[in-house]
């Protein structure tokens, strides 16, 4: 089982990954929307990824109002 | 089609709908790639009715309101018809929006019932706020997991009355909901909207986008949204045609939807109809060159062939795949909530896909004007509906002025607020605030806005005032939030954007520390509402005699700087 700090840095990882960005240049507390000028339809795509990564289904609703990778991470590890 | 102007009120058409429709299919439910299940209007009113009774057996009386706070799904769509049923107003909120916001339009609504999902409840009722709801007696909550506990709040699955319940009629002057179209701040704005303003659009909109059994309409936009509450519930249900819900709104999923259920309208907002488009367009970019000259011949045919009026027939014929991949019988792209860009139209109709681009807003019934596509128009948004009585009023030498619209659709007046009804509506003539001119051809064009408010890509409406709360107790002399399109006009719908005006106390400099705090409050506001840059301003802003902000004297003064340099980023 995963610790909730492994969950972020993986999930910091793969959004590098899928933005395309330099390993190590996203923070956990970065606000995805503005850290990667990103809209919510390329948010839902990064979750898509997220999901496949973890082997998890995480709702939208579930995922309705975050914005940084923390958050994020933590819905993540509570479906872990 | 039922014949809606025979009708007094939406219950009564939706009620006689569910039997003449009996044996169609009504909805359809799916959850990513995993259809749940479909059902038909015989079965939606099994559903519904002991539902109604329920709500008439727990006191819930004509005229009595009740919200809905749920996520785009068949349990919107069976509460809603047991609200109309039973009499009583419906209050669409959007569940997107805060905790905070939510049971403040609960509160100003004055809902003695509430539905929603569990997702959105297990928050809900965690929040603050719950004790503002004080006229809330009923929270009936949808999928309930078995081991939960739900307090005072019931589960609306096993909410049933088990009499038939009383129908009860409603007059076409009477309010059916209360639509909120903004104003989450200190003055929510709830669109008081009637039965008539219901029945009129509805044989409007479907005299030009016709609804039959058979028909599937594909619904994104969320249920709450004045456009989706028409074309994806009441239209299609009073001409017997299937809604498809999808519980998620991933791409891929999206993608599927289409060919799968051979969607045949779908309504989306601008920015999601644009990332269509771009990964469209990237499909295209990635065929090799002989294909791509065959595919770029194809549509300069049908581009031709359809420059009078639509020929979706001759379309799917010349460009086969790119109508399979959306099902082969997408017969229009309905977008609204927003403007759309010219180009972006243009790219769907020469691929046989029109988009049926309209102007309208809550406040006057949704749609005012619509393209008719005879022929397609990309620069305008289109000709009034039928019924829509538009004009513009002081307008100036090149015709551009403010659009007005009298209407049997417009609506009867804010929640609460004669004042701002009386500002908004004069003498029976609803001004938009928003700027346009008419063409020879009748087209509207649209030219910008005279009021201070933006509406994003995602049909969001954002006024300013509603915000500014975030950034109380900045270090500050004082400050105020404009739409930057008010105080420097662009004539342009597109690419509106916040700015902060801050006035510094004397001496002081436009520090780090204050671009930190700045940044720490705009990133509370969810992100659409965020604001985008600052200007500074060395003056004592104009106030009232009751010391508030005259907003408009400041945008003028702040209008004789130049608003490319005097914008800076946060």
């Amino acid at each position: 089982m995963r610790t909730l700090a492994q969950t972020t840095q993986e999930v910091l990882g793969l959004a590098a990954k899928h933005f395309q960005l330099p390993a190590g240049s996203l923070a956990p507390e970065d606000d995805f929307f503005k850290k990667l000028g990103i809209d919510s339809l390329q948010t839902l795509e990064m979750l898509s990824r997220l999901e496949n990564h973890f082997g998890i289904e995480l709702p939208d609703y579930e995922v309705q109002g975050i914005s940084d990778f923390k958050t994020l991470a933590e819905r993540i590890q509570s479906r872990l | 089609m039922l014949d809606l102007s025979k009708y007094q009120s939406m219950g009564a058409s939706l009620r006689d709908a569910l039997d003449t429709f009996a044996d169609e299919t009504c909805l359809i439910e799916s959850d990513r790639d995993r259809e749940k299940e479909r059902i038909t209007y015989r079965e939606f009113k099994k559903r519904a009715h002991p539902l109604a009774r329920a709500l008439q057996d727990a006191g819930f009386a004509p005229g009595d309101r009740a919200g809905i706070i749920m996520t785009n799904q068949p349990k919107w769509l069976i509460s809603a018809y047991a609200i109309f049923y039973a009499g009583g107003v419906l209050v669409p909120l959007d569940y997107k929006l805060s905790l905070e916001e939510q049971w403040q339009l609960i509160h100003h609504s004055g809902a003695s019932v509430l539905i929603t999902e569990y997702p959105i409840w297990r928050h809900l009722s965690a929040s603050a706020g719950r004790t503002s709801a004080t006229k809330l007696r009923t929270v009936l909550v949808t999928e309930v997991p078995s081991n939960a506990d739900l307090g005072s709040a019931l589960r609306w699955e096993e909410f049933q009355g088990a009499d038939e319940p009383r129908f009860v009629p409603r007059e076409r002057k009477d309010v059916a909901s209360i639509v909120y179209s903004s104003g989450t701040g200190g003055r929510p704005k709830g669109c008081m909207m009637t039965h008539e303003n219901y029945l009129e659009q509805c044989m409007a909109l479907t005299s030009i986008y016709p609804f039959w059994p058979g028909v599937r309409y594909l619904s994104i936009l969320p249920t709450n949204h004045a456009i989706d509450f028409m074309v994806g519930f009441f239209g299609p249900f009073t001409c017997g045609a299937a809604v498809v819900h999808l519980r998620t709104l991933r791409p891929e999923y999206l993608r599927e939807a289409f060919p799968k259920y051979k969607i045949t309208y779908v309504s989306l907002v601008p920015l999601v109809l644009k990332n269509l488009q771009k990964g469209l367009q990237a499909r295209f970019d990635a065929l090799p060159a002989g294909k791509r000259k065959i595919f770029n011949a194809l549509l300069l045919i049908n581009r031709a062939l359809t420059k009078g009026r639509p020929r979706p027939g001759i379309s799917r014929r010349l460009l086969k795949q790119v109508h399979a991949a959306f099902g082969g019988e997408l017969r229009t792209i309905i977008v609204g909530g927003a403007f759309t860009e010219p180009q972006t139209l243009q790219f769907f109709y020469d691929l046989g896909i029109p988009v049926a681009n309209g102007y309208g807003l809550t406040e006057a019934g949704t749609a005012i004007t619509v393209n008719d596509l005879r022929p397609f128009r990309a620069d305008t948004v289109g000709k009034p509906l039928p019924g829509m009585e538009v004009r513009i009023v002081n307008a100036a030498a090149d015709g551009v002025g403010e659009v007005s619209v009298r209407s049997k659709t417009v609506m009867a007046g804010y929640l609460d607020d004669p004042e701002l009804t009386a500002e908004t509506v004069v003498d029976g003539w609803l001004m938009t605030g928003d700027l346009g001119r008419f063409d020879s051809a009748g087209h509207l064009q649209l030219a910008g806005r005279k009021k201070n408010m933006i509406v994003t890509e995602e049909g969001k409406n954002i006024y300013p005032e509603d915000i500014e709360s975030v950034f109380e107790g900045l270090p500050v002399k004082e400050f105020c939030i404009f739409a930057a399109n008010y105080i420097w006009p662009k004539r342009s719908m597109i690419g509106e954007r916040l700015v902060l005006v801050l006035h510094l106390e004397a001496g002081e400099q436009y520090s780090d520390e204050l671009r930190r705090g700045l940044n720490a409050r705009n990133n509370r506001l969810l992100n659409y509402k965020r604001i985008h840059g600052i200007v500074l301003f060395d003056q004592d802003f104009p106030r009232t005699a009751s010391l508030k902000i005259k907003r408009n004297v400041l945008a003028e003064r702040l209008a004789e700087l130049d608003g490319a340099r005097a914008i800076l980023s946060l």
